[in-house]
């Protein structure tokens, strides 16, 4: 057990929390004003109803021992998660560090079907998601699975978080169908500073989330720190040329989603590349997720805040890329295709081919058995109305005007206590 | 002249305004406004205070039209934000003493009338 370690990873642990209500904002602030909370509360909500879901089973499943696919249930209820050393750090700390991820995996699938999905069917399919669908996968990669056996290269999760939820968004799109009127009317972000304001806090989080995949406060965490820090600058350097070339205009909401997918590339190579590798794979991977964007918007598929394009696409070009510039001399375990390893390239084809058919699958079972309980979506006229007034009876930009106060009925006028003289400035 | 005044839920806008450019009516301001019409009202809750919202959000469009566009104005928008339900909204249409157009000083009929028929059109 180490101190340092411990240290680092309790705030780390708290750097990843943070991107849940980061991405809220992010999310939040692309939306139209009357769905702005609606969309806020889809990854607040996902703090408590995954979090709890990942301490009473989910944790178990991905990293109790178990076989290839799945761990067991011997840590079910947190059992023998006590406060001896899971490699340098207390048992309890890592399943709470692991807790923050399997959050935020689960928040990312609600970008794809805001505006239109009911809250009740959305907390019930996100939680049965993190137990079925994302604690598989990260049993595979980091729980001694069948990918971790096969040598495939995951730092800090392209594949089990960005890829993951990239497909289960693109499914998810798919399964709910666009919103009323979409190709037909503009939908406008309400607050582009909220989307800008959500991708610094998901870039300050993410330091936790990829240097505090180390495990530990070491060279490879400081390596994973700085590789955060620099490929994403690169995508925002490439993003910006390239919305200046196409239009003369650099765009707000174009540099904050350029954050968010250079982040998401870099996470699967933040510990196996080095800083030259980190900032060309940060460059590349602007380009594929830029004109995915561009082509997503001219069709039927009404992925309404792009989760495909950025972290499916993201993730993908990512977990490729640390197969081509993983360099053995930074991480001590593999190196790449450009650096004589070409084996390795295929080996993330297959771990990023498995993640997608998995999360596909079981994302759209899942999102169907959900559905013969209660209704996926929104009545059309909830739609218009707008999601914040009819799933949660409350406005983000309340207007006080016309808002008459309700007393309770059990309380008449007169006992609620409003004295009969009230002194002068007497209220405290 | 008329001067048409139309009060619609804000999410039939967008149709509201659909339907208007397809009748070739092409002058009109908007105002975002809050009304109470028949519709129950809202319940809502913050922490522990429930409140019942009696004033609903609406869009409220001032057109002004020369008499033949009346008709065509008002079932522009007539058939394009009624959803059926209780607060689809009303329409008056009011007498017009006087119109100007600013640019030219042109009057009345010349002035609700687009001349250019490519000039940029100016919505919201």
């Amino acid at each position: 057990m180490s101190a340092a370690d411990t240290a680092w990873m309790l705030v780390a642990t708290a750097l990843v929390l943070l991107m849940t209500p980061a991405l809220g904002f992010f999310y939040g602030g692309l939306v139209r004003a009357k769905n702005a909370l609606n969309t806020l509360m889809m990854s607040v909500c996902a703090l408590g109803f995954v979090g709890l879901a990942w301490a009473l089973i989910g944790y178990s499943i991905a990293f109790a021992p178990g076989n290839g696919f799945m761990g067991g249930l011997s840590r079910v209820l947190l059992r023998g998660v006590g406060l001896d050393a899971q490699g340098t750090i207390p048992h309890l700390l890592f399943m709470a560090y692991q807790a923050t991820f399997a959050i935020i995996t689960a928040a990312l699938i609600s970008g794809a079907i805001v505006e239109r999905m009911r809250f009740g069917p959305y907390l019930s399919f996100i939680t049965l998601w993190s137990l079925f669908v994302y604690a598989p996968i990260a049993h595979w990669v980091w729980g001694g699975g069948f990918l971790a056996t096969m040598g495939a290269l995951d730092f800090a999760g392209g594949t089990v978080v960005h890829v993951n939820a990239g497909v289960a968004a693109l499914v998810a799109a798919i399964v709910l169908g666009p919103r009323k009127d979409y190709a037909r009317q503009a939908f406008l972000p309400h607050n582009v500073a909220f989307t800008v304001l959500g991708a610094g806090l998901l870039w300050f989080g993410w330091f936790g989330f990829n240097a505090g995949s180390a495990l530990a406060a070491n060279g490879v965490a400081a390596l994973a720190f700085t590789n955060t820090m620099m490929a994403p600058a690169a995508t925002l350097v490439v993003w910006t040329l390239l919305d200046l070339w196409r239009t003369g205009r650099a765009t707000a909401v174009g540099a904050a989603t350029a954050i968010v997918v250079g982040l998401v590339a870099i996470t699967p190579a933040a510990g196996f590349v080095g800083p030259k590798g980190g900032i060309i794979l940060g460059a590349l991977a602007a380009l594929p997720s830029y004109f995915a964007l561009l082509v997503r918007a001219r069709t039927r598929l009404d992925d309404s805040l792009d989760v495909v394009a950025a972290h499916g696409l993201g993730g993908t070009v990512g977990a490729l890329l640390t197969g081509v510039l993983a360099q053995k001399v930074w991480n001590g375990v593999a190196d790449g295709l450009a650096f004589g390893n070409p084996r390795q390239l295929w080996i993330q084809f297959l771990a990023v081919l498995a993640s997608i058919v998995y999360s596909a699958a079981g994302t759209f079972v899942l999102l169907k058995l959900v559905a013969l309980v209660a209704p996926l979506r929104a009545a059309t006229r909830e739609e218009g109305l707008g999601l914040d007034v009819t799933q949660h009876g409350e406005e983000a930009y309340a207007a006080a005007e016309g808002a008459i106060l309700v007393l309770p009925d059990a309380l008449p006028m007169d006992t609620v206590g409003v004295p009969e003289l009230e002194p002068e400035g007497g209220r405290a | 002249m008329k001067l048409v005044v139309a009060i619609v839920r804000p999410e039939a806008l967008s149709a509201v305004l659909e339907a208007l450019f397809r009748a070739e009516v092409r002058g009109l301001t908007i105002n975002r406004v809050q009304g109470h019409g028949g519709e129950v009202e809202r319940v809502e809750t913050y922490r522990g205070t429930t409140v019942k919202m009696e004033l609903s959000e609406k869009v409220r469009l001032e057109i002004g039209v020369s008499d033949h566009f009346v008709e065509p104005t008002v079932k522009a928008i007539l058939g394009s934000a009624r959803t059926g339900d209780v607060g689809d909204g009303k329409i008056f249409v009011l007498p017009v003493e006087k119109v100007y157009r600013i640019r030219t000083g042109e009057e009345d009929q010349a002035a609700v009338t687009p001349i250019d028929e490519t000039a940029p059109v100016l919505v919201r």
